[in-house]
């Protein structure tokens, strides 16, 4: 197959680093040659984050390039804009239904755009998941971003069993069970908006 | 933790924390490729290694730290570090020392000289650079220090190299006599690869005999090893052209590409048909290996990120053809876009830019997302006070460096590691005291261990009248949390005695040294106008743990109360980004990044933000 390509983009501290591990040990699980790329250090301060994933038969570069990514995986909805140019024209914007003001808008230096999700979806295929609403209502907040993997799981492939398995083994212990309901709580929601 | 590796037949690998716990063993894993570099000295049977924390080099002693085999530390700066290894070298052991780049210039002093000295056992540097200075203040390429200090350097391409090289680094080490420098870079560094687990083979330490000549650098001495160092050099550049980590790889010949590191991926992706010179050993270069490549390819290509080290050198051999820096930037990290638009496809053009922008979006006109102080951090609750108070302050390495920005707008400086302390004993000696009295230091506990206590050495000595405010939050902040010579850990985990930098400061005969709590915002303003109005030097620790450091609990969350607002914005000015101001001028706080610090209650002066304990269980998905 030829490489397949996904963009996981948030702000820092969303946990974006666990989940492009969740996505690259899939890959290994698969088969694949794998290669993800990461920001660590001071960018990862609240700032704005991207972390890229590839596998296929052979992977050379260790990042997305723009207009090649098949899967955008946006944890709030200004980085799914931002990053937005990335995807391929059939590729496909997962982005959490949320909101976080950068310290820009927070000083009134700049404003937070309006109607961010209608230019998603003027522009590419989008699915809109309400996985911080979701996460709060399963009681566990943080687990968001495994919601969001969920309802994206069709969209990058691979068995359902598979990922299941990977997230137990991926995620620490203790919150492997939360971990497991939060992607099952995303999977199904996209069991819905799947069929749009 | 022991991680021993044993592979079962037939099974394919997934990297988990839980499998290494299980022992339950894999023969291809995926790795950072600093998790590669601390596995290939791992197998190479290091004994001791020692660093400073610095992106993107901190995951590599992290991750070494894992292996019961290898001694490994924490040392309070590059420059110890570097000693340590050195030592542990001329003890007849394998050693590793590594750092991000601008590391390498405070190690600097003592690798110049052990270029000179040589190796007992193999000595390794591993110099982790940042094209595109992702979490650094400058973008300097460690290879022009390793020419200047006539160390060799091997830099890997990927995960699976940064362990075969590292593994290399220590023959190569011990074969010449002298250390060498594996150079990695951001995107190698932090970027996971497939990588084959080897062995680890256990190497017997050297006999040690005193020899002064080689280890005693005095100018008699040093003269001889200089000829030592020149020859080794020479001869290197020789063998280097039959080293298998330098490769030609020969396809179309119409176009060839010299390059190394992570920029070779990008080549392989963009113009898969073109000849490449991939090399592994970029210092010294093998010139008949380059001129042999050169000789056979059309167009000929230097695809090299920061500093035209190669180019140059080919340049200087009438190798006139080498196109480089004409073509592809000094500045920031490369792709392979950037040779999709820069280079005539083989046998074709340059593409359309028409083409492109009608295939693809352009990128979105939407507000930055600077990195900032996260939600609860003691230093924004300093900085808060330091900003109403308009004190200016000389700013140091670390998150705290983000008080520079608005809206806390409070650092004015910024250089290095430890300047803080000195550059404002310099303002002081060419503006005088008054100048300096709305003048502060920040420098935080870590960095200050690092060298902002010799230039608080320098203050005693020198007379300044200066106010240095440490920001004490128990840990190395800005690269993950690492423990330092002052949090009472070291980097294997052992309880030891915490150096009291309190007590450290007092030694120096500093008399007023006063610690107060970093969210006591009246006791704060009164150290602070109190210290800077002294005529003598003054100490001002703050102090509350970092809120993202292991163990630390906020309880509470803050809770506006829209009913008492009265929309003055006092609460949002230090910035907390876990505040959002509503359309009708109250504000909402997320729950879900609220720390409870308690910084936005405090500084409302109409009770309408309270800080309430919440249910613990709703946040059971971070804090275990």
């Amino acid at each position: 197959m030829s490489v397949k390509n996904i963009m996981i983009v948030g702000v820092g501290g969303q946990g974006t680093l666990l989940t492009s591990r969740i996505l690259g040990n899939l890959a290994v699980r698969g088969g694949y040659d794998v290669k993800l790329s990461e920001v660590h250090g001071m960018a990862q301060r609240g700032g704005s984050v991207v972390t890229f994933v590839r596998y296929g038969e052979q992977v050379a570069e260790p990042i997305v390039e723009e207009g090649q990514a098949d899967v955008l995986i946006a944890f709030e909805r200004l980085e799914a804009l931002r990053y937005l140019h990335f995807l391929k024209k059939d590729g496909v914007v997962i982005v959490n239904d949320w909101r976080i003001d950068p310290i820009t808008v927070v000083t009134g230096a700049a404003a937070y755009p309006e109607g961010i999700l209608d230019m998603l979806g003027e522009a590419r295929r989008t699915i809109v998941v309400e996985a911080t609403k979701t996460a709060k209502e399963m009681g566990a907040p943080r687990a968001f971003n495994v919601v969001v993997l969920g309802a994206a799981a069709r969209y990058v492939g691979f068995g359902k069993e598979d990922w299941l398995k990977v997230i137990e083994e991926t995620v620490p212990p203790k919150t492997v069970e939360v971990n497991l309901r939060a992607f099952e709580a995303g999977y199904c929601m996209e069991d819905a908006a799947g069929r749009e | 933790m022991r991680i021993q590796y044993r592979v079962p037949e037939g099974r394919t690998a997934v990297y988990t924390e839980q499998e290494i716990r299980r022992k339950d063993v894999t023969e291809k894993k995926i790795l950072l490729g600093n998790e590669a570099i601390a596995r290939g000295a791992y197998e190479a049977g290091v004994r001791v290694s020692a660093a400073y924390p610095g992106t993107p080099s901190t995951e590599i002693s992290e991750s070494i730290a894992k292996y019961d085999e290898i001694y490994a530390e924490w040392s309070p700066n590059e420059k110890v570090a570097a000693e340590v290894a050195i030592g542990a070298s001329i003890a007849g052991a394998r050693a590793m020392c590594s750092m991000k780049h601008v590391g390498v210039n405070v190690a600097a002093d003592p690798l110049f000289t052990a270029a000179y000295a040589g190796v007992g056992g193999g000595l390794v540097v591993v110099a982790a650079d940042d094209p595109g200075m992702y979490s650094s203040q400058n973008e300097q390429d460690s290879r022009m220090v390793a020419r200047a200090a006539m160390i060799p350097v091997l830099e890997p391409s990927d995960s699976g190299e940064a362990k075969e090289f590292t593994r290399f680094a220590f023959e190569l080490s011990e074969k010449y006599d002298t250390p060498v420098m594996v150079r990695s870079t951001t995107r190698l560094s932090h970027s996971q690869g497939v990588v084959e687990l080897e062995e680890r083979r256990e190497r017997e330490i050297l006999h040690y005999e005193r020899n002064t000549a080689k280890y005693v650098m005095m100018p008699g001495n040093a003269v001889k090893r200089h000829v030592s160092v020149e020859e080794r050099m020479k001869k290197l550049a020789e063998d280097a052209c039959a080293m298998s980590v330098n490769r030609a790889e020969y396809r179309d010949l119409s176009v060839g590409f010299i390059t190394s590191g992570i920029p070779y991926q990008y080549v392989r992706e963009a113009m898969p048909e073109a000849s490449v010179l991939k090399l592994g050993l970029v210092h010294p270069l093998p010139r008949k290996l380059i001129e042999e490549f050169a000789g056979k390819v059309d167009k000929l290509y230097i695809f090299e990120e920061l500093e035209p080290v190669i180019e140059e050198q080919v340049r200087s051999w009438g190798i006139l053809k080498a196109v480089g820096k004409a073509l592809f930037t000094v500045q920031g990290e490369y792709s392979a876009n950037m040779i999709r638009e820069r280079v005539p496809a083989i046998g074709g053009e340059l593409p359309e830019l028409s083409e492109k922008e009608s295939s693809s979006l352009s990128p979105a006109q939407v507000p930055a997302r600077p990195p900032i102080l996260c939600p609860g951090c003691p230093h924004r609750s300093v900085y808060s006070v330091l900003n109403r108070l308009k004190i200016h302050a000389a700013g140091d390495i670390g998150c705290y460096t983000l008080g520079a920005v608005p809206p806390l707008s409070v650092v004015d400086t910024t250089i290095c590691m430890g300047s803080s302390i000195s550059t404002l004993h310099g303002m002081e000696k060419a503006r005088g005291k008054e100048y300096i009295r709305n003048w502060v230091a920040v420098i935080g506990d870590s960095t200050f261990m690092h060298t902002g206590i010799n230039s608080l050495m320098n203050m005693v000595y020198n007379q300044s009248s200066g106010t240095v405010v440490i920001l004490d939050n128990s840990t190395t902040g800005m690269t993950g949390h690492q423990d330092h010579a002052a949090t009472g850990k070291t980097l294997k985990g052992e309880a030891v005695p915490a150096i009291n930098i309190l007590n450290l400061c007092r030694s120096l005969g500093i008399k007023h040294v006063y610690e107060v709590s970093a969210f006591d915002l009246q006791g704060l303003e009164e150290a602070f106008l109190r210290e800077t109005g002294r005529d003598e030097v003054s100490v001002i620790i703050t102090k509350a743990p970092c809120v993202l450091l292991k163990g630390v609990s906020f309880p509470d969350k803050c809770v506006p109360i829209p009913e008492k607002c009265r929309k003055c914005g006092a609460c949002l000015r230090p910035g907390c980004p876990a505040l959002t101001k509503n359309e009708d001028g109250t504000v909402s706080i997320d729950e879900t990044m609220c720390n409870g610090c308690g910084l936005c209650a405090k500084l409302c002066k109409f009770d309408a933000i309270e800080t309430r304990r919440v249910n613990k269980s709703a946040d059971t998905a971070r804090k275990d």
